[in-house]
């Protein structure tokens, strides 16, 4: 295994993100190393219940970004509706109402990158269940800056097509089923 | 040649950003960075040359090149009635107090194509303060304001518009406000009577008057801390002792140094008050 530590996750998740979601960040110690940050794709209309009931239901703390706000260690963040959600070189927070990329505000591919920059060989990307093939191209940019890739086995996926083209973007370095990945990021971030 | 690293590449944009600021006076050096470099990226992709220098070539020799660029960096994008909410708000909690005033002046900053001002227009229309108002909406983007003073906007939006507007609290039909015309809608001209749209860049111009309501939405989000507090500061300026200001659903004041110069009137919705005195020692 590499002997980088590690600074920041970043998911991706479209539709059937709300199990997968819950089974994964349910699984992590309230003090987990670094931040974990999280495209959803949602309704632009929606509140922010579901972020509310996942903070109830986890360990970790669990909330949504906020434009200008520091990423810490032992945090869950998840993008606002409607924005496009972008991580700065300094780890804070910022936001865009950019049109829609690959059809989806937030974009996953738009986190992906920029967190590729700020964080570099630092960085996990995981992609999860979707009905897309936003990420793919986000999760590339992470292996070009070395950062390293995580794939949910696309057989336990909701929908297999997102974690399908993000396979065939990337050499994927990790291909795990839904119920190893909570494992897999406590393993790697030791 | 090696492939440019990480270091290079931001160096080139601070390179890159300076050539624009001498050359057209246009200043994105203290925008958020993350959102310059994937703006810039994208026009480097799209622009067929080898790399940020050879843009900052391009920008210096080609006024089109440099207003392609001035584009992917101003995001224009806008709609009609976004956060339909807030317009709500802005109906039960501001609209009763501006009521009491003879006059109004209204400073719509960052208006882009227009759509939030007319959206605006409807609401005093329909509180009946319309024919005593003057709202000034600006944007430091010429292109935006002559389709903001056109009012012309694609039929096929206007569907969510109608969704937004009667979610908003509208009170009419939505359809009275605007004529259909093949494929697009055009603004009814009663509403433009009283908005000016004019020129005015938040980076490097000045107070605007004696303002009863600003609303300046989704555009600090693209700022740095530094500038998002000038810009403040501007607005905390501009405004009459107890008026408004409005800004975008994932904004606020929490880290601005002039936070103090304002009260919370909905905090949900970002509506926040000038208060009655403020410390002017405070405000550097
Ligand atoms: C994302 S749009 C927001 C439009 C609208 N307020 C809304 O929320 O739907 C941001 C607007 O701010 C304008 N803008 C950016 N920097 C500016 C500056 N320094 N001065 C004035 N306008 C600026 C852009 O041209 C663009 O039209």
């Amino acid at each position: 295994m590499r002997k980088t530590k590690f600074k920041a996750i970043v998911i991706g998740v479209s539709l059937g993100g709300a199990k997968a979601l819950q089974m994964i960040l349910s699984a992590l110690p309230e003090k987990f190393p670094v931040p974990i940050i999280i495209v959803q794709h949602i309704s632009p209309h929606s509140d922010n219940y579901f972020v509310i009931h996942l903070n109830g239901l986890c360990k970790i703390k669990v909330k949504e970004a906020q434009e200008k706000e520091k990423a810490e260690a032992g945090t869950v963040y998840i993008s606002p509706p409607n924005y496009h959600l972008l991580i700065e070189e300094d780890g804070t927070f910022s936001l865009s109402i950019e049109g829609r990329v690959n059809y989806s505000r937030p974009s996953v591919d738009v986190l992906f990158e920029s967190a590729a920059y700020a964080y570099g060989t630092g960085l996990i990307g995981i992609i999860l269940t979707g009905a897309n093939n936003d990420g793919s191209k986000g999760l590339k940019k992470i292996q070009e800056e070395g950062g390293l890739s995580i794939v949910q086995d696309p057989k336990t996926a909701e929908a297999e097509s997102m974690p399908k083209a993000a396979i065939a973007a990337t050499e994927t370095d990790y291909i795990v089923p839904l119920e190893k990945i909570s494992e897999l990021m406590i393993e790697l971030c030791k | 040649m090696n492939k440019p690293d990480k270091e290079n590449i931001n160096i080139e944009i601070k390179l890159l950003l300076e050539a624009v600021f001498l050359k057209y006076g246009y200043d994105f050096r203290n925008y958020s960075q993350a959102h310059v470099k994937r703006r810039i990226m994208h026009r480097l992709s799209v622009s067929g040359c080898e790399n940020i220098t050879q843009m900052i070539h391009e920008v210096l020799y080609d006024q089109s090149f440099f207003n392609k660029l001035l584009l992917d960096l101003s995001i224009n994008v806008t709609e009609m009635f976004r956060d339909p909410s807030f317009y709500q708000a802005l109906r039960q909690k501001v609209i009763p107090n501006l009521k009491t005033y003879p006059f109004i002046k209204i400073w719509h900053a960052g208006c882009s194509t227009g759509e939030e001002a007319y959206s605006l227009a409807i609401i005093l229309k329909e509180e009946g303060l319309y024919d005593k108002v003057q709202i000034y909406a600006t944007d430091f983007n010429q292109l935006v304001l002559k389709k903001a003073k056109e009012g012309i906007y694609p039929i096929n939006l206007i569907k969510e518009y109608t969704y937004n507007y009667q979610k908003s609290g509208g009170l009419n039909s939505f359809a009275d406000y605007y004529n259909a015309k093949y494929d697009s809608v055009i603004i009814d001209t009663e509403l433009k009577k009283n908005i000016v749209f004019a020129d005015h860049n938040l980076v490097l111009d000045g107070v605007f008057g004696e303002m009863n309501l600003i609303i300046c939405r989704n555009v600090l989000i693209y700022f740095n801390r530094e500038l998002q507090d000038r810009v403040i500061k501007l607005f905390s300026d501009s405004l009459v002792h107890g008026g408004f200001l409005c800004l975008g659903s994932k904004e606020n004041l929490r880290f601005s140094k002039y936070s103090n110069n304002f009260l919370d009137v909905e905090k949900n919705e970002k509506i926040y008050k000038k208060v009655a005195f403020v410390n002017e020692s405070k405000s550097v």
